[in-house]
């Protein structure tokens, strides 16, 4: 009976403490998106952060969607042409990458790459004073770390997606076209033809703006919040990169099915 | 001097302080007149650090008051504390250099985020701060590439940038060789009468905070226990700072931790 208790009890504390957490998260957001004017203000503070969170994430992103382009033209190629469809490869692969594996998968790339280094950082300036340092010097930390990493963030993400994008199609061209002869006409016209800008890009962009904001928010939150010792930033980055893959992959599911309904 | 001039600039008048239900602070009287250097003592763990952010403002007494510069720091909103804390220097135990800027720019943070001030003139306070802890030759280094007194003293540089009218020092000689213990001690007294400010600084190296501090606040269990003037506390037959000073193991603050006679946990096999 008492481990029947104990685990009930466990699993209470788990959820109170998981909704003090959102609450704090929340709270935190309030307090970045209050204080956002000042600091978007010095446009070079966020400038740097795009640098470290975007142009630094550029190898990985580059590299994983060429290759997730050449496997989508593989496997894409294989599957339509058992039904005599092979030109029809270039929309499959655009449609895809712009609808899902372009935000979604340069979402959890950026989350391990870019969300972890930003929680390290922001967790090793708390774990050596150095936030309490310039709250003493009467410089609001939230307004000087938090935001510009934030906004680096959030403005990051879809030129990120939109370049794994990109490079997924031209894997996908390098495979279809190249590769394996696939009717270059065919190939580019019928993408054009059935990728629609509002349906299809529009709505994978704002997909990878939502995210993010998804990771951009839990990586300096979770920097911010961290336990101030070496385990603490290490559990710190470890909830980061676990807790943005489950938020995108929970977030996509809800904005598929609010925007694509197999209608088109 | 006239009446304003004379008012302590840092006061505490019965301060309470708990983290939830563990008292820290049960009822603090402390006083730094201005020009003054004070010294607050005691064991690890004793409240001291605690006293420091009190009089910061990073946190708030639940009851009592801690007066800055005749503001009530329980008081005050966000802006006004803001203000208060451009006047502020807090030297941190570590340092707390900001590591993701050179030596230079630490000492250029606080008059950057402040003032308006252009490039050039930048240049120059900086450099003139870096000279007054002795380490302008460092001024292109890395925080990686200094070591611990080093990084100590250009975090005094950046204390001192804006020309403050309180300095604090958490802990300033925690973990120095003697030669860059001696220079820190030269330097908060020497920074604080060229400057004009007030000096607080929570320690328990007793020899050499004596040589420098004008007054010396013991604090055990919450409470001052002692104070005095350094020559009054090297003469002092209070046991408590009998023991402080001559660093004796055992005494008002026992060497053992309360537990069961040694006895009865030997004969039982275990620590209970």
């Amino acid at each position: 009976m008492n481990v029947w208790l104990s685990a009930f009890r466990r699993v209470g504390n788990m959820v109170t403490e998981g909704v003090w957490r959102l609450g704090f998260a929340t709270r935190f957001l309030g307090l970045i998106l209050l204080y956002s004017g000042q600091s978007l203000r010095r446009v070079h503070l966020t400038i740097r952060e795009i640098y470290f969170s975007g142009v630094l994430s550029l190898l990985i992103i580059v590299v994983s969607g060429l290759f997730v382009g050449l496997v989508l033209g593989l496997q894409g190629y294989e599957t339509l042409q058992r039904f005599g469809s092979g030109d029809a490869l270039g929309v499959l692969v655009a449609l895809s990458l712009t609808r899902e594996l372009g935000p979604v998968v340069a979402g959890l790339l950026f989350a391990s790459r870019a969300g972890s280094a930003v929680t390290a950082e922001v967790g090793l300036m708390k774990t050596t004073e150095q936030l309490k340092a310039m709250d003493m010097m009467a410089v609001n930390p939230i307004a000087r770390v938090a935001a510009p990493r934030f906004w680096g963030g959030v403005i990051a993400m879809p030129l990120l997606a939109a370049i794994f994008t990109a490079m997924g199609i031209f894997g996908g061209w390098l495979i279809g076209v190249v590769v394996i002869g696939v009717d270059a006409g065919a190939f580019w016209s019928q993408m054009q033809a059935a990728v629609d800008f509002r349906y299809d890009i529009l709505n994978g962009v704002i997909k990878s703006v939502v995210f993010g904001v998804a990771v951009s928010l839990i990586a300096v939150f979770e920097g911010y919040d961290c336990h101030p010792t070496a385990e603490g930033i290490s559990r710190a980055i470890t909830r980061t990169v676990v807790s943005s893959a489950l938020a995108i992959l929970a977030l996509d599911f809800v904005l598929t099915s609010f925007m694509f309904r197999g209608t088109s | 001097m006239n009446g304003v001039s004379e008012t302590p600039l840092v006061e505490l008048k019965d301060v309470r302080f708990a983290y939830g239900e563990r008292e820290i602070l049960k009822g603090v009287n402390l006083v730094v007149p201005r020009g003054k250097v004070v010294a607050i003592m005691g064991g690890s763990g004793c409240g001291k650090t605690t006293l420091l952010r009190l009089i910061g403002g990073q946190l708030r007494a639940v009851s009592g008051t801690v007066t800055v510069a005749g503001e009530d720091m329980g008081r005050i909103g966000r802006d006004r504390m803001y203000e208060l804390r451009r006047r502020m220097g807090m030297l941190f135990q570590f340092g707390a250099l900001f590591t993701d800027m050179s030596v230079f720019e630490n000492v250029a943070f606080p008059l950057r985020e402040h003032t308006d001030l252009p490039p050039e003139l930048i240049e120059s306070l900086v450099l003139m701060k870096l000279n007054a802890v002795g380490l302008r030759g460092a001024a292109h280094l890395e925080p990686s590439e200094l070591s611990g007194g080093m990084a100590r003293r250009v975090a005094l540089a950046r204390a001192i940038a804006l020309d403050p009218m309180l300095i604090m020092y958490d802990e300033p000689f925690a973990g120095l060789d003697p030669i860059s213990l001696g220079i820190i001690g030269q330097l908060i007294r020497r920074l604080n009468d060229a400057l004009g400010a007030s000096s607080v600084m929570v320690t328990h190296d007793v020899h050499e905070s004596l040589e420098i501090v004008d007054y010396v606040y013991f604090v055990s269990d919450g409470r001052i226990v002692a104070e005095g003037t350094p020559d009054e506390i090297r003469a002092s037959r209070d046991p408590f700072v009998h023991q402080f000073v001559h660093a004796e193991a055992d005494g008002p603050v026992p060497f053992h931790m309360a537990a069961p006679p040694i006895g009865d946990s030997i004969l039982n096999g275990r620590a209970a």
